[in-house]
């Protein structure tokens, strides 16, 4: 069955949880519907393998809210962790010690933190020896789950604890976000991809796709996160949509390293209206507005889509 | 009949793995250890051993992977040194932690700044809370025997906790000696095929190294951890004594040289402890009752036989070769609180300091310890650490100091 058959629309989610109801994750966390989506196409027989972040919190001892396997490594290494298991359940199949039934995934999920900074060299170690595994990101932009300080997945102008708007550096945070879907990309794994859960079909055929690719299979989900953003938890989806539709966060995936938009929003609405929805860019609003701010978070998304434009023969018109 | 070789304590460490078949290697370089994984990995090539061996991108992921592997249900053997057991040291806690019996092997290398190759005890004592068990080699056979005792220990379940095996860089991982090695079919004998606690499974899944928020639930876990490393205390003398049974060898936590009616005691590890027992040997021949008390076993620390074994002795000098800053000497503490509630602990111990980065140590230098320890017993006043150098190595380090000053090279 290929995956274009399998989920065609929202209505061929599988009805299976393995994520329950019932964790100390904040309310409308995008990263906790990222995970939930992520294994309902997966199914149960995983290994999860945590690196330091706000999922760590869903295994508060001694409750569990998945019906799968779990490890929690460390901040730097949870890629690493991931090799000692799928290399472990390898040799043992192999040796006739461990049934081949038991058809483990193993699947690291961390928060930008890990993926971006302090766990990009055991990704990188992971992906340069083809370790059969997936990775999710979940991507809050930030260090989430020690209440809002910069990464280097930060976008320009967020404001965050460690990067307050200050007459020296109006638009709070004065970096520009890795790009880790390239950074991925350089070392050629056989499947990188973007995810978005306000996007669920997309998300559903790229997970699928994923599970029929041997080696590294690297996802990163914008995950967005009421607490640290500062929008009310009811609107996760919302903030999501007006992501993708201001071309914010493109959805696209590559194959052995050639890339494809895999939904494209047709006419880009201006980036105002997303970063209006959030509290930590308030500050390029009020008390007067920084359009020099604004005008370079635009002209970044339009430089952008403009390339994609130009190398894919997509059809998208740009802001003004 | 057995097999008699010349090996190196890499060669014999290498040995120790291959023998305890061990399911998987994660490695990475770092002198002087690189020739345990540069022989693994030529021994995996050629199908002599039946492990998956992964270079990792770093000791910190090195650690990663054989923890994560164990949980998983692999024996797995790891190896590093100094700066790499630094880099890693957040793992090792983590390892312990998840109780997943490795055996790491470190090859002992002082510590930077300044880089150095040649070895003290400063990385491996930097371990010495993190859970695992520690076992510290004087000779090439000791590493290969302690390979296979460390991994019976750490999956005992009465301890199912990481081991680690220490050797002297250089002066023991690159000096060959003649070592026995056990049948690998008898090996079988005394090493029972690894069996995880509760693995990774499909139809039963499980949660490993959960957070726990709450202080009462994080202490019952870590006083757990502390009975259980005591146990390997226990443990090891039943395994040292099948192991005598099966191969003629025994190994107690520690280990008395010429120590009857000793009255004169140094307490030392590792490789110089056979320069120690020459020295001990020559006092003896001139009237001097001296005696050497081996520490092999550092974690758990054997607090009852050093009591046992130094009391009711005139002096006692407590060899570190390691140095902690601002405190002195890391193992003299722990001798010293050994003997405290003894009634008749010795009048002296004395805290001696030596062989920092490689630092060599003559006959006569060990033999001037005694000499301290004669003089202190004499002295009233509580005695002061002893720092080792000699008159013509400080000479060569005023030299080098002169140069570097922009003097003229010596």
């Amino acid at each position: 069955m290929s995956s274009e058959v399998r989920f065609r629309t929202l209505k061929d989610l599988p009805a299976e949880n393995y994520l329950t109801p019932g964790n100390p994750l904040c309310a409308g966390c995008g990263g906790m519907l990222a995970v939930r989506l992520f294994h309902k196409v997966l199914g149960g027989n995983v290994v999860w393998v945590n690196a330091a972040g706000c999922m760590t919190l869903l295994m508060t001892y001694p409750l569990s809210p998945l019906k799968s396997n779990w490890l929690y490594t460390a901040f730097a290494s949870a890629p690493a962790g991931a090799q000692g298991i799928r290399d472990a359940l390898d040799v043992l199949t192999a040796k006739g010690k461990l049934s081949p039934a038991q058809d483990l995934k193993v699947v690291v999920v961390t928060g930008d933190g890990a993926a971006y900074d302090i766990g990009l060299q055991s990704t990188s170690g992971a992906v340069f020896r083809d370790l059969d595994f997936y990775y999710l990101c979940y991507d809050n932009e930030s260090y989430g789950n020690t209440g809002f300080q910069m990464s280097s997945s930060t976008p320009f102008g967020s404001s965050t604890k460690t990067t307050p708007p200050t007459a020296g550096s109006p638009a709070g945070n004065p970096g520009v976000k890795k790009d880790i879907f390239e950074l991925w990309r350089a070392q050629r794994p056989p499947y990188v991809a973007t995810l978005l859960t306000s996007q669920g079909v997309d998300f559903m055929r790229k997970v699928d796709k994923g599970t029929r690719i041997k080696g590294p299979k690297l996802f990163t989900a914008l995950a967005a996160c009421p607490t640290g953003w500062g929008y009310d938890p009811m609107d996760t989806i919302h903030v999501e949509k007006l992501a993708f539709e201001t071309g914010i966060w493109p959805l696209k995936e590559a194959v052995d390293g050639v890339v494809r938009h895999t939904v494209v929003p047709r006419k880009l609405k201006p980036v105002k209206e997303y970063l209006a929805t959030q509290q930590r860019y308030a500050h390029l609003f009020s008390p007067r507005e920084n359009p020099a701010a604004i005008g370079r978070i635009q002209e970044g998304v339009n430089a952008y889509w403009d390339a994609a434009v130009r190398e894919e023969g997509l059809q998208v018109s740009l802001v003004e | 009949m057995t097999d008699k070789r010349l090996l190196t304590g890499n060669g014999a460490a290498a040995w120790g793995a291959r023998l305890a078949g061990v399911d998987y290697v994660p490695a990475f370089p770092i002198t002087p250890q690189t020739e345990i994984i540069e022989t693994i990995a030529r021994w995996v090539g050629e199908g002599a051993m039946g492990a998956k061996m992964v270079q990792l991108e770093s000791e910190h992921s090195m650690l990663t992977a054989a923890g994560s592997a164990s949980l998983a249900g692999a024996r797995v053997f790891t190896a590093t040194s100094s700066q790499g057991l630094l880099y890693g040291m957040e793992m090792l806690y983590n390892i312990s932690g998840w109780r997943a019996p490795i055996l790491l092997v470190n090859v002992s290398r002082a510590l930077a700044a300044p880089i150095a190759l040649e070895p003290d005890h400063n990385d491996v004592l930097a371990a010495r809370d993190s859970g695992f068990v520690q076992l510290h080699a004087e000779t090439c056979q000791e590493v290969m025997d302690m390979v296979l005792l460390g991994y019976r220990i750490a999956e005992d379940r009465r301890v199912r906790l990481p081991s680690i095996v220490n050797l002297d860089g250089f002066f023991l991982s690159y000096t060959r000696e003649r070592v026995e090695l056990p049948d690998a079919r008898r090996v079988a004998d005394f090493l029972p095929e690894y069996e995880a606690t509760n693995p990774f499974s499909a139809e039963s899944p499980v949660v490993k190294g959960s957070a726990v928020m709450e202080g009462d639930t994080y202490s019952y876990f870590r006083y757990h951890m502390h009975a259980s490393s005591l146990r390997a205390l226990d443990v090891l003398r039943e395994a040292s004594d099948n192991y005598h049974s099966l191969f003629g060898r025994s190994y107690g936590p520690v280990e008395p040289f010429m120590m009857e009616d000793a009255e004169y005691v140094i307490v030392m590890s590792n490789s110089f402890t056979t320069l120690g027992r020459q020295v001990v040997a020559a006092l003896r021949s001139k009237g001097t009752a001296a005696g050497l008390l081996k520490l092999r076993m550092l974690r758990p620390f054997p607090a009852k036989e050093v009591a046992s074994f130094l009391k009711g002795r005139k002096a006692v000098a407590v060899f570190d070769q390691d140095i902690a800053p601002g405190s002195g000497g890391i193992v003299y503490p722990e001798v010293a609180a050994a003997l405290y509630h003894e009634r008749n602990r010795p009048k002296v111990i004395l805290p001696v300091i030596g062989g920092l980065g490689g630092k060599r140590m003559t006959l006569g230098e060990l033999e001037t310890i005694f000499d301290d320890l004669r003089r202190a017993e004499s002295d009233a006043s509580s005695p002061e650490a002893v720092f080792m150098m000699r008159r013509e190595e400080l000479e060569r380090v005023r030299g080098e100091l002169a140069t570097a000053r922009g003097g003229t090279a010596p």
